[in-house]
């Protein structure tokens, strides 16, 4: 079966034997982007994040057949290391990446915030960044980092 | 100073492709005509093997191969192995039981190696997996680490008849005896240091790929120190020669430990990668990870504190039952013995210790080293006892810590180490002002008008990093040295590469080792590339663990462009028609002494290249050099941390309200960096204080197997914290560092607890301290008010 989805501005058609196969394999295997990450498959660590149609989204849980339409940016659509994306730039001047395995989420999930709500609180940045594990403790750098690129400052 | 030499905040070079999706993991990487592994495992916790059918699966759709250890057997691929001898006290060597990549006879842990499938996808392997019939004969499982060693327990290695791995021991039993006989107060207290799954978030992953050609193996993996990998595939397993066998170790994404070992995944998909002539490719899923992962800490102890009639620690002993699980892990031996017990001493002046370990086996995933490994248990039992030792007596644990404190160095403690510098009571009172514990009688008052507990607790560790000085680890039982190597190239144009024997999974050596490259040859930090993780570009290296990289990996660097420095001087005094002896060389030039005479180190290494200037005889051409650096002590990070908690007794929730570290790393390469590390040490700690906790049922089936059932600090779980140095220069290296990596990890658990045990009143408040366990503990009444 083939299905039709656009991918960081490109349409791409991709062929799945299987309706339920995860996006985020679709994604790594079939088009060569790894940025998004495998951390769990079951939706509960974020590293898989991308940004369907604005919306932050596990891409390990979002079935093909259910992508139809959709437009889906990757962290390799978001900004490149010339020109990066806010977040991008606010992760690097924090230094909010360690081992680097649960930035892909971190900065998706923080872009896809900050793009419905440009100046969000640091409770409202930690209410959506609840669904974020990572292993390197970064968590508060990567608060500093979101205020950074939303103009606000962490005490 | 440099903008981006030793000491500046440069950020991350490594952060460009992390934050664009440009990082390259193993399972990134996807190799021509790659097929599956998925591994059976066992759901039993203990059982014979009466027999495995893997006919049907075989005939499985996809199916390319099923292996059991039958085949590793008659293929002679050699077991796993624990690389650190330990021996009893009465002489006798720890009881290794065999540990074959694929169970034979028998499995001792749920989640243990059964069978593994190969196949197209990994969804047929999956499949195929499901059709293997294994018939077991489920034997009674021992779970748990205190009764492991009981009369009637049922028997894991026939080696080890009563679950004992060793009954080994540290310090002068007699004289320390003698001191608690003679002391004017003894201090006891009864610990578990919760048993913790690592859980980096990367998942362990592996590509085997044989190349017929050549007969090269090669192994992508998830390792921390692939060199070691290789030379234990090699020696130990079997695979190939260490010439015919490139272990590759790509961007890992974060190891805390877990990823030094050589596991079963690994070894079995780089031999099955010559038996089904195709690459062979794993990936972890997430409950994988939790039951094969090695697990860390698991400690249950009794320890005691002697002081005497002016509050002076005149001894200390401990007993320790240490969890090593179903099977001997890498390095597992020795983190209970030699990086727990010579800790014992923390930053006190203690003239007897003696300390008792004894390791069992238990049908649990095996434990070995995760961050801090020995010395977050060590630091746990001697703050909590001093704490603890503080309120019985009455006094000020601040003033308790200060009074007893080590103050001149260097200075031997009772349990093999020797403190080489340190300033403890510089950081104490430094973190007691950054913390304001002046006031901290008044906090309490305010929060106890809002119906709140509130409590303080501290943490004065010390860590032994650096690890290690070779030969005397080698006198401990380590089967391997400890040193690493480096080697400078510098290219003809000027730009530098540098091979480190470090790895890098999060550490941002890419920037701290081009910091010091940077500042010592005086070029852009944008013209160094630091190169790792690949055996065949770098010659060996040990890896990274311990704290061990700034210290001795960045030494080694150190010294090898010590050498290229002199021979740079060597081609300048060609170029300069001057002396060898006459050659300076400063912030990135030759000069010749007392002259107006330089050249640029770009147009020196290209003289050392063209070498015009030189006859081949006099000098060779070239500009590379390497270094073997091989330290002489551990070094002694060591720090004052202190947690600030109010507990809310209706419901036991504890919030941290603040946090203070204060350490002493010695000289700090980047402090942006080094920040992080303490961030990300202490979240670990805390999420052991407060969240984590690895539960077997009786079965020994792991009943906190997924992240909705085992609780990682999440980003509203920490306060910011506030952070401050003090520097006392380490004297045995001549960068003058310790290391930082694992600090946060030691120092927080015991600040926590001591915290919550003030809040409460009591000292009965065990890890994790859920909100239930406080609550339970609010309902108890407080033993006395603690000192304020």
């Amino acid at each position: 079966m083939s299905y039709t989805l656009t991918v960081n501005g490109r349409e791409r058609r991709v062929e799945s034997g299987d309706p339920d196969q995860p996006l985020l394999y679709v994604l790594r295997n079939a088009l060569g982007f790894t940025g998004p990450k495998f951390g769990c498959g079951l939706g509960q660590c974020g590293a898989c994040t991308v940004i369907a149609d604005g919306a932050p989204i596990r891409s390990c849980q979002l079935p093909i057949s259910a992508t139809k339409g959709m437009k889906i940016t990757t962290i390799e659509g978001l900004g490149t290391a010339e020109k990066p994306h806010p977040v991008q730039a606010a992760f690097i001047a924090e230094a909010a990446a360690q081992c680097g395995y649960c930035t892909n989420g971190m900065v998706m999930t923080s872009a896809a915030l900050i793009a419905q709500n440009p100046k969000p609180s640091l409770d409202e940045i930690k209410q959506a960044l609840a669904g974020n594990l990572c292993r390197c403790g970064t968590h508060d750098r990567v608060l500093r980092a979101v205020l950074r690129a939303t103009g606000g400052q962490k005490k | 100073m440099t903008s981006t030499g030793i000491g500046a905040a440069v950020r991350r070079k490594e952060d460009h492709r992390f934050i664009t999706g440009k990082g390259r993991y193993t399972d990134d990487i996807n190799r021509s005509g790659q097929v599956q592994a998925y591994f059976l495992r066992s759901p039993h916790a203990h059982a014979k093997i009466k027999s495995i059918d893997t006919q049907e699966a075989m005939r499985k759709p996809g199916v390319i191969a099923v292996f059991t250890g039958d085949d590793i057997a008659a293929d002679k691929v050699g077991g796993l192995i624990c690389g650190w001898m330990i021996h009893s006290k009465d002489g006798t060597p720890m009881k290794a039981g065999p540990h074959p990549a694929l169970a034979q006879g028998k499995v001792r842990y749920v989640g243990d190696h059964v069978a593994v499938v190969i196949a197209e996808t990994l969804g047929e392997a999956k499949d195929a997996a499901e059709a293997i019939r294994v018939d077991y004969e489920v034997l009674p499982a021992e779970v748990d680490t205190s009764t492991a060693q009981r009369q009637g327990a049922g028997v894991i290695h026939d080696v080890a008849p009563d679950n004992t791995v060793y009954r080994w021991h540290l310090g002068d039993k007699a004289k320390t005896d003698a001191a608690f006989a003679a002391a004017k107060h003894v201090t006891k207290i009864d610990l578990t240091n919760n048993r913790l799954v690592p859980n980096p978030m990367e998942p362990r992953a592996a590509i085997g790929e044989y190349d017929t050609g050549d007969g090269v193996f090669t192994l992508y993996t998830t390792s921390q120190n692939p060199h070691v990998a290789r030379l234990v595939l090699s020696a130990f397993i079997g695979i190939a020669p260490e010439h015919k066998l490139r272990v590759i170790a790509p961007d890992v994404g974060g190891g805390f430990g877990s990823k030094i070992f050589i596991y079963a995944e690994e070894t079995v998909c780089v031999w099955a990668a010559k038996k089904v002539g195709r690459p062979v490719k794993w990936t972890s899923d997430r409950t994988e990870a939790f039951l094969s992962d090695a697990h860390g800490r698991d400690h249950v102890t009794h320890a005691e504190l002697a002081t005497d009639e002016n509050g002076k620690i005149t001894a200390l002993r401990a007993k320790t039952i240490a969890n090593l699980g179903g099977y001997l892990s890498t390095f597992s031996s020795s983190v209970p013995t030699y990086l727990y017990a010579p800790l014992l001493s923390g930053q006190y002046d203690i003239a007897n210790i003696y300390c008792e370990v004894d390791g069992v086996y238990t049908n649990t995933t095996p434990v070995d080293a995760y961050r801090g490994a020995g010395r977050p248990e060590a630091t746990f039992v001697v703050e909590r006892l001093v704490e603890a030792a503080a309120r019985e007596l009455g006094q000020d644990p601040a003033k308790f810590r200060r009074k007893n404190y080590v103050k001149s160095f260097p200075h031997q403690t009772p349990v093999i180490m020797t403190y080489d510098a340190g300033d403890y009571s510089a950081s104490l009172a430094k973190a007691m002002e950054i913390a304001d514990y002046a006031n901290i009688g008044k906090r309490k008052r305010e929060s106890a008008k809002n119906g709140k507990l509130r409590g303080i607790g501290f943490s004065s560790y010390i860590e032994a990093c650096g690890i290690a000085p070779s030969q005397a680890v080698g006198s401990l039982g380590a089967g391997v040295g400890l040193w690493e190597s480096a080697e400078v190239r510098v290219n003809p144009v000027g730009t530098i590469e540098v091979l480190t024997g470090s790895h890098s999974h999060g550490q941002g050596h890419e920037t701290t080792f081009a910091q010091l490259v940077s500042e010592r040859l005086g070029v852009p930090i944008e013209n160094v590339a630091i190169v790792h993780g690949d055996t065949d570009k770098v010659q060996f290296g040990m890896g990274t663990y311990g704290s061990r990289s700034g210290a001795v990996g960045m030494t080694a660097i150190y010294k090898a462009l010590d050498k290229v420095i002199d021979k740079g001087k060597k081609v300048a005094a060609y170029v300069l028609e001057a002396s060898a002896g006459d050659i300076e060389f400063k912030d990135g030039k030759f000069s010749v002494k007392g002259t107006d005479k330089t050249a640029d180190f770009g147009a020196i290494a290209l003289q050392a290249y063209i070498a015009h200037k030189f006859s081949g005889q006099e000098l060779e051409p070239g500009l590379k050099e390497g270094a073997f650096y091989d330290p002489t002590n551990f070094t002694f990070p060591a720090g004052v941390h202190i947690c600030e908690v109010e507990v809310d007794p209706g419901t036991g929730i504890t919030r941290i309200d603040r946090w203070t570290a204060v350490d002493d790393f010695g000289v700090v390469i980047n402090p942006m960096i080094v920040e992080g590390q303490v961030h990300g040490g202490i979240a670990q700690g805390v999420g052991q204080a407060l969240l984590e906790g690895a539960r077997y049922s009786a079965e020994g089936q792991l009943v906190t197997a997924s992240y909705m059932d085992y609780a990682m600090p999440r980003a509203d779980d920490l306060p910011s914290f506030h952070v401050g140095m003090t520097v006392t220069p380490c004297p045995s290296n001549p960068l003058g560092v310790k290391g930082c990596g694992e600090a946060g990890a030691i120092a927080a658990p015991a600040a926590v607890i001591n915290a919550i045990t003030d809040a409460v009143g009591h000292e009965h408040v065990s890890m994790p301290a859920t909100a239930e366990t406080v609550w339970k503990a609010c309902q108890r009444a407080p033993q006395k008010l603690a000192a304020q």
